[in-house]
């Protein structure tokens, strides 16, 4: 699976501008599939299955957009002002390097700090692109781009830009190639937009009109030093979520995954999360509502250009998903 | 309907005149109804069907003609900022909250007119006289602030009556001075657009309210129109002034968002929107093959009816397109003539070459 990672989170992709990353995937998910579309924003719409007499409608999404700068402005020596798409971290930005859609390359300098202990804000910094004025900079307004960080395998770690959330990605895809017989019409959803606000799941869940939805998406840690204090540890398998600060996960949903993981002998982790989101939020709250859940990813620094999962966490998920997906759900409160 | 291949959009005597009586109409957000009687006026004679919904929404169809053509929504919304008496002190003294983005520090001193009888009154100031100097180092706050319509006139207006700015509309040689150019510049426009539809689209007119308030006219209409694709007309800060004023220590000003008499400022991203790339391009590559200037708004906050339109149902494809104009959510905003009359002539050449082609790229 590490192939596929590696593949996955190289590609430049951010919110809005998922034409390269929605490429790679169609290339993996087309054999594998009954059928494939692109909607209008941009969510590529993946069937495997028929629903039978004891099976439901399931709408799994991992979104494949990543967060991103984009540039507001051409100064008079060519550096590039720009904004944040998606929750990027200021603190993670200088000495970064971004990639522009169109190949362009630079890196992220900043104002002389003046008070050491706050960090720059984003109007503070710019991106520097050897240019020397407008006329030779390859970049214009409006132009995006995403973090620059090649792959980096550490054996049970992997950490690169981007495993939120192409890992989640190579979830679903693992999934479907190793998916045996399913009573259950399913829907792998690769969705835009979801660091700027669950865009694309929202109308993918509103087109499907699933009977259940199932996020797989990274999650916070807090197994290093100082950190928000979370009961969530790499290694120790994927998360169940039980809340975040957009849905609280359907109790049903959550007893079927903690049931299936324990019966099939899985690693796993409850999971409560302080802050943040994912696409389950959108089909909850879809038409008349949908029970809905997410399986996580344990993943450190997330949203920083080298964000760390565990391999074994990893596979674990795509086990835990062959199981649910492959027998009959039955949701019990 | 051979008109449309001799239409010249343009912006003469007729189409000022509209625009001064839309602005100087007051239409606070929820109370669209001054506005929404001009657009049924101007609409009715040329469109194939007009309603208004539930929420006050004009819709107002034209159908096009020819094989597989795009059902195309414009929107522009007819609210504006404004205010909202909430307490009654008598003596013709009233409380009020701010409807939409206001700032409480430009209110001070300002005549407003409350009510639909357009009772006159002014947002009272504490004069220089009277002021301490520490008082004069302090933010003026909105629980501070009356609006005071004159002994003995409590009893034209009552609690929940809406009130806007008073200016009256100027104009000033290639330039215009108004309150709620934010959007009566779009209304104007789309009113152009329904009586010049481009024949090759079924043009869906949505004039929308509560735009100003969390963009929930067009949310509903997107619903009901449901399109496959859907342009924005409104109207966008300029904040192309000097460095010193955009807070900027530098000799460049790098946040001016969008700058008077450079075009229609086209958007590719603001807060609520990351618009559709294929529109973006059609936009573009049309005006630079027509001719017309044009301008990307700098990618930042803010937010138009798009943000409703484009997440609703199965998603829509959206672009917004705006007059720039200076002092947007103030007194009294500043825009150029030019740039309405070559946002209208994009808006007009980028509809009329608008076919499914468009969406058959993958976005």
């Amino acid at each position: 699976m590490k192939d596929l990672i590696k593949k996955l989170v190289e590609a430049v992709s951010p919110s809005g501008y998922e034409a390269p990353i929605r490429q790679v995937i169609r290339a993996e998910v087309e054999p594998l599939a009954d059928e494939v579309r692109v909607d209008n924003l941009g969510n590529l719409i993946t069937r495997k299955g028929q629903r039978t007499a004891e099976g439901l409608k399931i709408m799994l999404v991992a979104h494949m957009d990543e967060i991103g700068v984009m540039a507001t402005h051409i100064d008079e020596k060519g550096f590039v002002r720009f904004i944040p798409i998606g929750g990027v971290r200021p603190q993670t930005c200088p000495g970064g390097r971004v990639r522009f859609m169109n190949g362009a390359a630079g890196v992220i300098g900043a104002e002389r700090i003046e008070n050491l202990s706050k960090a720059p804000g984003f109007e503070q910094m710019f991106i520097d692109l050897g240019a020397s004025g407008p006329a030779d900079c390859p970049v214009r307004v409006g132009d995006i781009a995403a973090f620059d960080r090649p792959f980096l395998d550490l054996g049970k770690r992997l950490v690169s830009k981007t495993m939120d959330d192409r890992i989640g990605v190579a979830v679903l895809i693992e999934s479907l190639r190793r998916l045996g017989t399913t009573p259950h019409e399913l829907y792998f959803v690769f969705s835009v937009q979801e660091e700027v606000g669950v865009r694309g799941a929202t109308v993918a869940a509103y087109g499907l009109e699933p009977d259940l939805g199932l996020a797989v998406d990274v999650t916070a840690w807090g197994d290093t030093l100082k950190v928000a204090r979370m009961e969530v540890a790499l290694g120790k398998g994927p998360a169940i979520k039980v809340r975040d600060s957009g849905m609280l996960a359907d109790p049903r949903v959550v007893n079927w995954m903690v049931h299936t993981a324990e019966s099939a002998g899985l690693p796993y982790q409850l999971e409560v999360l302080e802050r943040g989101g994912t696409d389950a939020q959108a089909i909850q709250l879809s038409r008349a509502g949908v029970p809905a859940g997410t399986l996580s990813i344990p993943c450190r620094y997330v949203h920083s250009p080298s964000e760390m999962v565990d391999y074994d966490d990893v596979q674990h998920a795509v086990s835990l998903m062959l199981e649910l997906l492959g027998n009959p759900v039955h949701l019990e409160s | 309907m051979t008109e449309n291949d001799e239409f010249v959009p343009g912006i003469e005597i007729e189409q000022l005149q509209l625009l001064e009586r839309l602005c100087n109409a007051c239409a606070v957000s929820g109370d669209e109804r001054e506005v929404r009687t001009i657009v049924l006026e101007q609409v009715r004679p040329a469109a194939d069907e007009v309603k208004v919904d539930a929420l006050g929404n004009v819709l107002a169809t034209r159908h096009g003609q020819g094989e597989n053509r795009l059902r195309v929504m414009l929107a522009a919304h007819m609210d504006e900022v404004g205010f909202m008496l909430t307490n009654d002190e008598e003596d013709g003294i009233f409380r009020f909250d701010t409807v939409g983005g206001l700032d409480a520090r430009q209110l001070a001193g300002k005549a407003v007119l409350v009510g639909k009888d357009h009772v006159p009154g002014v947002i009272g100031a504490k004069p220089i006289h009277l002021t301490t100097g520490d008082e004069l180092k302090q933010t003026i706050t909105l629980d501070t602030l009356r609006i005071d319509l004159g002994p003995g006139n409590s009893g034209k207006v009552k609690i929940g009556d809406r009130a806007v700015f008073a200016t009256q509309f100027a104009h000033l040689g290639p330039s215009i001075r108004a309150k709620a150019l934010d959007n009566r510049l779009g209304v104007a426009s789309l009113i152009e657009l329904v009586k010049h539809a481009p024949v090759n689209i079924d043009l869906l007119a949505a004039f929308t309210v509560q735009e100003e308030v969390g963009l929930r006219g067009a949310h509903v209409a997107a619903y009901a129109l449901n399109p496959d694709v859907a342009i924005v007309l409104d109207s966008t800060p300029a904040n192309d002034l000097p460095p010193y004023d955009a807070g900027e220590q530098g000799s460049e000003n790098t946040r001016y968002n969008t700058r008077l008499g450079a075009g229609p400022a086209i958007y590719v991203a603001d807060r609520s929107t990351l618009s559709d790339p294929r529109l973006i391009r059609h936009f573009v590559q049309t005006a630079e093959e027509s001719g017309i200037p044009y301008q990307l708004r700098q990618p930042g906050g803010g937010g138009t009816d798009a943000g409703a339109i484009h997440k609703q149902r199965e998603g829509i494809p959206s672009l917004s397109v705006s007059v720039p104009g200076r002092y947007a959510h103030s007194a009294a905003g500043l825009a150029r003539l030019e740039d309405w009359q070559n946002t209208l002539k994009l808006v007009y050449a980028a509809l009329t070459g608008l076919y499914s082609e468009i969406l058959s790229v993958e976005r």
